[in-house]
């Protein structure tokens, strides 16, 4: 009995400790972020000093800067900052709801039907603007509805949601190939955008709906993630501690398809970076913690970093999702093995 | 390594896949040396008659075995239904044509505009032919060799890594001649099946669909955007690259298909030659084991017969999905699960899916026509999701 209160002690400051190590690991992220904002405005092909691209941002008009800084770089670094977001926020929270790191929407499927989508409207239908996004969305919505009810057979398993998914991922990915090589007047650069995911051509309109998504799906993930990490205790150990299981998968799943239904259709299926994230986190963070917020902060920094790696470091001005993919096939092996050897199970 | 036994009310689709073997079965047995328990000489007649009759017992092994009056009726069908689909290849299409101009192309007269037609017709059917009956005999020996019943060149990434290497040959080393897509792809097919069934064995259970699947998948994510950082700024070899991601046949000639043919007829002797061994694989690791099979060298043999095929396939045709999934899982149907008689049904299966899938496409994008591999992704997806519904969670 004597033990008691020091012990309570020690829990508490070990709870402390976490507490505090996981939000230096939010700050420091935040400002890498931060960082990584401030040199894509600043580098490229016409650098821009950093005091210069300060009095842009507060709304001067510098000459030989505004143009470069407001029109071009601004919208490219809001909207990879927030499609990252977006992407590493429901990756990360589709991976730990099916409990396997290889479950990402972006293999499952998700990310596909958006794609799809998109690319039907724009080649047949001639659509452009809103009225794509739109499509994008509820075509993403519609797909992941598809592969819950059909992987639904006295209630959902993780694993036959995966593979439904995988299923209906390959069959979308051959119509936006079939529709983009076929289409008359192709352009191996519009095709890459959808095939890929690209922040080329980025507008500062489209960010309100990615802001609109973060708040509404983002908060929603961000309120179930204590049920979500019970979750990964199993179905039955999660029963037994009070989540309700169908509900908070439903609720999670409906703000992972949100959220990236809304950032494919503003920048195409950025190859890997919902994948990326989640596992990055992890790796960096306690064990335990809630991955969600530091995953979301990676996800974004990855598409900032990616996309400046594309348009300044290589030769040619790659799109993002080229330079993320290539990034994310060698970190793909490399966690698949060290995840077994680990004993653990993919 | 030790997964449950299936239980004896197996869902409805659950005889029509070797997958579902039990493994452990016989694994007290299996660490027994061979003569102990086991004849050794497993290759007097069918192993998998026997094998099964003893430890399955009496119950179930009918339902996973055809009369023999029956695959030979299936046989019969399947041949009459193939001598369908080559006519209807033939003769139907964007342009109509009348029977004067039939006879006509395929006596090598090309004078009229109907003649001409058929005579292009010829060498897709056969190329088509061809094609599918190399998928499908690939996806049955996939299927043997990892015992996931989710297996295909398509899902398994292993089209994508052959597309892949065919790119960068192009792009990086100037490749021109068929022979030289014909190897370069083969190549690329051999390191992604090797690199996913790798990634998707390694860790607790061994290879299991599930994990084989998603490492298929993940790779053919990885290896595509790869393709295309490849392909971006090569916009010289970017046209005859887009002619050729989406899996077809329209672009059939006699070359393409004499270039195709020794290749076919390796992998297609090697695959043929595996039915054996895929049987006893069959039966779990450790029993075939037991038997006396080297179990790493026979999956290697039946993989690479597969991989031949699957990749001179893409060579030619492009990334073609869903028919090594789909055809055999059909044939098991007719035939039973055994690979002796599933092999051969599985190569002329896909040869029929493919043929009627390349009539289909033709058909319904009047006065276009829609690729072979789109139409095969519509029909096999569906019984992709069908497959996996069937099975209960632990076996995925």
């Amino acid at each position: 009995m004597t033990t008691e209160p020091s012990l309570v002690a020690e829990v508490a400051a070990h709870r402390r400790r976490r507490l505090r190590r996981g939000a230096a690991l939010v700050l420091v992220l935040s400002l890498l972020i931060l960082a990584a904002v401030a040199l894509t405005l600043s580098v490229g092909s016409t650098p821009v000093a950093p005091l210069d691209v300060l009095r842009v941002l507060a709304g001067q008009e510098v000459p030989g800067a505004s143009f470069t800084v407001e029109r071009l770089r601004l919208p490219r670094a809001v909207l990879s900052l927030l499609a990252g977001l977006c992407f590493g926020l429901g990756g990360a929270a589709c991976q730990t709801l099916l409990r396997s790191p290889l479950a990402s929407p972006d293999i499952i499927g998700i990310s596909a039907g958006s794609g799809a989508a998109a690319v039907f409207t724009i080649v047949v239908l001639g659509w452009s603007g809103p009225a794509v996004s739109v499509a994008a969305i509820l075509c993403g919505l519609a797909t992941a509805l598809a592969i819950y009810l059909l992987a639904w057979r006295d209630g959902v398993a993780g694993a036959r949601l995966i593979l439904v998914g995988i299923g209906i991922s390959a069959m979308l990915q051959s119509v936006t190939a079939y529709l983009l090589l076929r289409a008359p007047d192709w352009s191996l650069q519009e095709a890459m955008r959808w095939m890929t995911g690209s922040v080329n051509g980025a507008r500062l309109s489209d960010a309100p709906p990615l802001l609109l998504a973060l708040a509404l799906f983002g908060t929603l993930l961000l309120c179930q993630s204590r049920n979500l990490e019970t979750l990964r205790l199993g179905d039955d150990k999660a029963a037994a501690l009070g989540v309700r299981i169908a509900r908070t998968r439903l609720l999670i799943l409906v703000g992972v398809v949100g959220l990236i239904a809304v950032a494919t259709a503003v920048a195409g299926p950025i190859a890997f970076v919902a994948f990326l994230a989640g596992p990055i986190a992890a790796r960096l963070g306690m064990p335990g913690r809630p991955i969600l917020l530091p995953a979301a902060l990676i996800g974004a920094l990855l598409v900032l970093l990616a996309d400046f790696a594309g348009q300044v470091l290589l030769p040619g001005r790659y799109p993002v999702g080229i330079v993320t993919g290539a990034v994310g096939a060698p970190y793909l092996i490399y966690l698949i093995v060290r995840v077994n050897r680990a004993g653990g199970t993919i | 390594m030790i997964r449950p036994l299936p239980s004896p009310d197996a869902p409805a689709g659950g005889n029509l896949s070797c997958a579902q073997t039990p493994r452990a079965e016989r694994g007290a047995e299996a660490g027994d040396p061979p003569s102990a328990s086991v004849p050794c000489r497993i290759d007097a007649d069918g192993p998998l008659s026997r094998a099964s009759a003893r430890g399955r017992g009496a119950g179930t092994a009918p339902s996973l075995r055809r009369p023999a009056r029956l695959r030979w009726a299936g046989l019969t069908l399947l041949l009459a239904a193939l001598a369908v689909a080559a006519a209807l290849s033939v003769g139907v299409g964007t342009r109509e044509v009348g029977w004067a101009d039939i006879a006509g192309g395929l006596a090598g007269r090309t004078s009229t505009i109907g003649e001409a037609v058929v005579a292009v017709r010829v060498p897709r059917t056969i190329l088509a032919a061809l094609a599918g009956a190399a998928l499908g005999l690939a996806g049955a020996v996939m299927q043997g060799v990892t015992r996931s019943p989710l297996a295909d060149p398509g899902i398994l990434g292993v089209n994508a890594g052959a597309a892949m290497a065919v790119v960068v040959g192009m792009a990086w080393f100037g490749i021109e001649t068929l022979s030289a897509y014909l190897g370069t792809a083969i190549l690329g097919a051999s390191g992604a099946a090797a690199l996913v069934y790798t990634m998707g064995s390694l860790g607790r259970g061994g290879a299991t669909p599930l994990k084989l699947a998603l490492a298929g998948a993940a790779t053919s994510i990885a290896v595509s955007s790869l393709t295309m950082a490849i392909l971006l700024p090569r916009n010289d070899i970017a046209g005859s690259v887009q002619a050729w991601q989406v899996g077809g046949v329209g672009g059939a000639t006699p070359d393409a298909i004499l270039a195709l043919m020794p290749v076919l007829l390796a992998g297609l002797a090697v695959s043929l030659l595996s039915a054996r061994t895929l049987n006893i694989l069959a039966l779990g690791d450790d029993t075939a084991a037991g038997l006396g099979l080297s179990v790493a060298r026979s999956r290697l043999v039946a993989a690479a017969g597969a991989v031949l095929l699957c990749g001179a396939v893409t060579a030619i045709c492009g990334p073609i999905g869903f028919v090594g999934l789909v055809v055999p899982h059909l044939c098991r149907l007719l035939c039973g699960v055994d690979h002796r008689w599933l092999l051969p049904f599985s190569a002329l299966g896909g040869a029929l899916l493919l043929m009627l899938a390349d009539v289909l496409g033709r058909i319904l994008a009047r006065p276009g026509e829609l690729d072979v591999g789109i139409v095969t992704a519509f029909v096999g997806a569906p019984v992709f999701i069908w497959i996996v519904r069937q099975r209960r969670i632990r076996e995925l």
